[in-house]
């Protein structure tokens, strides 16, 4: 029986968004498409990983990922110098963790001075990331953003509660916008559209349906991803075209399987591998289901992905 | 293209007779469509009708079973291209390479590695499927000492022979007459004498396309397989590269799902084999999430098996069905009789969450997860599932007031209201509400251990 291949015809097509400063300029979205599926339409770029660095050194993060960083990470200069100068970083993702009320409290001056540093030390496209509190990321994004002025990089995250405050920042400084919502679709379309209403150009958005590790959720994020993807292309709903985000680092090194000792648990293997391919799992399924632009630690993770991508593209 | 609700009525007798269980013909056939009843449930109706609906309701992905006995595996079946809209319904199985040009102590090395692999997550156990014996050495003989060597060791294990010479296939297949195994390599210069041997041991056959002959080779080989008297199938489209496998895997699954194209409605076999052994785990994720019903792998590693057992069971999970942990106290870390009681709901997600943050925190405590039926706390309260009088009957036969001297309970922030309630029914405690957001619980523990 003659096989023709039922090859899919969609209407939609997500955004394409750049960050950086010429030359040094990174490119993702713009498929249209389901993820890397080039057999049938158009896939202009690659899924951009950025390495996470921090505003204070990673006391909480695991062994097996602060070692790499580990003569670098006292000072976020120097650590995003290292990413960008040896490990060849496309994008770095800064997060002000310090200014977390119950981490060291710091204000939005030293945020702002810390994204000053990092601009006037390289050129890298930046994404810069608050501590998640949405109160205090409010005041802390409006300084960094405004400390990096005309940078184009990329804020985050404007949710519910701080949305307003974190738009207007990003908006008057001509950065783009990570727009987060929790696992849900409706709600993730919902905060898109009340950030353009305020007048925000919905093709410098992009969206963080919230990220879940492997094993701790993350078929939530993954079937949350795909039905954002397949309503921009198939219904071509221009609300939810945007690029999305998995912030896959900050989740993965907190799961067990990332820290537990080989001693403490025999069945599950060597401790460092482990994690290392915990995020890097992560990480693949994720842009299987529609991540294009990812945040992640591990150098060796970060590498194994990228080589893999390499074979998608 | 399966039916819609309303072609399968025409076929119905329109009687509404209710035997079926359904108010009317037409809400039955509305069931019927969406495959949440079966053709059985209706006394009346004609044989053609019968026909004609068992073609229509035929899965689109033929349903096989690999193996016999306790560890025979379930492939196909599938109904779906997306796991939103229905569950996936067998998960793949891994299949370990056992190479017949490695040494007999090698060889036996490996199948022990496979027997040992189980491992336990969420309630499940969790394992390496199967072993995929390739004929390496282009020998009969040795892939027939071989097979008899795993089947020695390994007689329960379902077993792949990959060999594209019919006569090496049949020696070994011997062995595994009564095994149901996968005889893998049929392709269009050999499919006839391999569709024999198939038969001949009710063996499942494994087609193979040449590097240029694709999918539509793939289907006249099954298709002129078929007519030879074999019904179960695997396909390998010969995809080895990432892009490769997600394309192929999809356009078959599409065709089979979508087109009703039955030439490609086999299970997919993926052979993900790589030397970089983190690399091989990334191309098997790929296989998990998008569509592959065997995955071969060079190496299983105790970390590969961990990430990927985990994905597997991640993807394979019934969407509409929250997952649930089950309902008892869990003790984070070390904790002593002084430590602090926390409950919640036994919704997974909401589990995983709030103990990450209580271990986090580094306080060791207990934390009472309470089964509300995999719903959230808000959403549990809200449905009469999580309310002070249950909390406190489950409070009083968990067994915690044996494990612990004081008598605190603290009871998420959403739910604040209910603090006075459960002091009413839980005489003796203390009832203190603790943050709103799993991610304030850091801070809620260190501040009162402090």
């Amino acid at each position: 029986m003659a096989f023709t291949p039922p090859k899919e015809t969609y209407t939609g097509k997500v955004y394409t968004l750049e960050i950086g400063v010429p030359p040094d300029t990174v490119r993702f979205g713009g498929e249209n498409v389901l993820p890397l599926h080039g057999f049938e339409g158009i896939v202009p770029s690659r899924p951009v990983i950025a390495y996470e660095i921090q505003d204070i050194p990673p006391d909480d993060w695991p062994d097996t990922v602060k070692k790499p960083f580990k003569d670098v990470s006292d000072d976020p200069v120097s650590w995003a110098k290292f990413c960008r100068d040896a490990l060849k970083a496309r994008a770095i993702a800064l997060r002000l963790i310090g200014t977390h009320p119950d981490r060291e409290n710091r204000s939005p001056e030293d945020a702002a001075k810390t994204v000053r540093d990092i601009l006037s030390a390289i050129d890298v496209p930046l994404i810069i990331l608050g501590s998640n509190h949405t109160e205090k990321d409010a005041s802390v994004l409006i300084a960094a953003a405004e400390a990096a002025k005309d940078k184009n990089c990329i804020i985050g995250k404007a949710q519910e509660a701080n949305y307003k405050t974190v738009a207007a920042a990003a908006m008057a400084n001509n950065h783009k916008l990570i727009a987060m919502s929790e696992l849900d679709i409706n709600l993730s379309k919902q905060l898109n559209i009340l950030i353009t209403q305020m007048g925000f150009d919905k093709e410098r958005i992009i969206t963080d349906p919230m990220c879940s590790a492997l094993g701790y959720g993350i078929e939530y994020t993954y079937s949350v991803m795909e039905r954002i993807r397949l309503a921009a292309l198939l219904q071509n709903d221009a609300t939810m075209q945007q690029p999305m985000l998995g912030d896959i680092g900050m989740y993965v090194w907190k799961a067990k399987e990332t820290q537990a000792r080989p001693e403490d648990v025999p069945p599950w293997g060597s401790l460092e591998e482990r994690g290392i391919a915990w995020e890097a799992v992560t990480a693949i399924a994720l842009i299987i289901a529609g991540a294009e632009l990812l945040v992640m630690r591990h150098p060796k993770a970060i590498e194994a992905v990228e080589k893999v991508v390499d074979e998608l593209i | 293209m399966a039916l819609t609700g309303v072609e399968i009525f025409k076929l119905l007798p329109k009687t509404n007779c209710k035997k079926c269980g359904f108010p009317t013909c037409l809400a039955f056939a509305m069931k019927l469509a969406q495959r949440q009843a079966s053709l059985d449930l209706c006394p009346d109706v004609s044989e053609e009708a019968k026909q004609k609906l068992g073609e229509a309701s035929a899965p689109p992905v033929r349903p096989i079973t690999f193996g016999v006995g306790n560890k025979a595996i379930k492939m196909g079946e599938e109904t779906v291209l997306f796991r939103h809209d229905k569950k996936f319904v067998n998960p793949c199985a891994f299949a370990l390479e056992i190479k017949d040009s490695l040494s007999d102590d090698e060889i036996i090395t490996r199948v022990e590695e496979i027997l040992n692999s189980e491992i336990e997550r969420v309630g499940q156990k969790l394992r390496v499927d199967a072993i995929a014996l390739i004929n390496d050495s282009n020998d009969a003989a040795r892939l027939e000492a071989a097979a008899k060597l795993i089947v020695a060791k390994a007689h329960e294990m379902p077993l792949i022979i990959c060999a594209s010479s019919p006569q090496a296939a049949e020696a070994s297949l011997r062995l595994y007459a009564d095994k149901k195994p996968i005889i893998c390599g049929a392709n269009s210069e050999n499919a006839e004498l391999m569709a024999d041997i198939a038969k001949t041991y009710n063996a499942i056959l494994g087609i193979t396309a040449t590097a240029s002959g694709g999918l539509d080779e793939i289907s006249n080989i099954t298709e002129k397989v078929k007519a030879l008297g074999v019904t179960d199938m695997v396909i390998d489209p010969g995809a080895r590269k990432a892009k490769e496998i997600l394309e192929q895997n999809t356009l078959i699954r599409r065709a089979a799902i979508k087109k009703n194209f039955k030439p490609l409605g086999y299970p997919i076999i993926t052979f993900a084999q790589r030397e970089d052994g983190l690399k091989e785990a990334l191309i098997a994720a790929i296989g998990i999430a998008k569509y592959s019903s065997i995955i071969v792998l060079s190496s299983i590693e105790k970390w590969k098996n961990l990430a990927l057992f985990t994905l597997r069971q991640n993807i394979y999970t019934d969407p509409q069905v929250p997952m649930q942990v089950e309902q008892k106290i869990y003790k984070l870390g070390e904790p002593t009789s002084e430590s602090p009681l926390l409950i919640t709901t036994n919704f997974s997600l909401t589990y995983f969450i709030v103990s990450g943050e209580i271990e986090n925190s580094k306080v060791p405590g207990y934390l009472a997860v309470m089964d509300c039926e995999g719903l959230s706390v808000l959403t549990a309260w809200a449905a009469g599932k999580f309310t002070a009088s249950k909390i406190a009957q489950f409070i009083k036969e968990s067994g915690v007031e044996n494990e612990i001297k004081h008598r605190e309970l603290i009871i998420p922030g959403y739910v604040a209201i209910l603090s006075g309630a459960i002091e009413d029914k839980l005489e003796g405690w203390k009832i203190t509400v603790g943050p709103r957001e799993a991610n304030g619980i850091p801070a809620f523990l260190k501040s009162r251990a402090a």
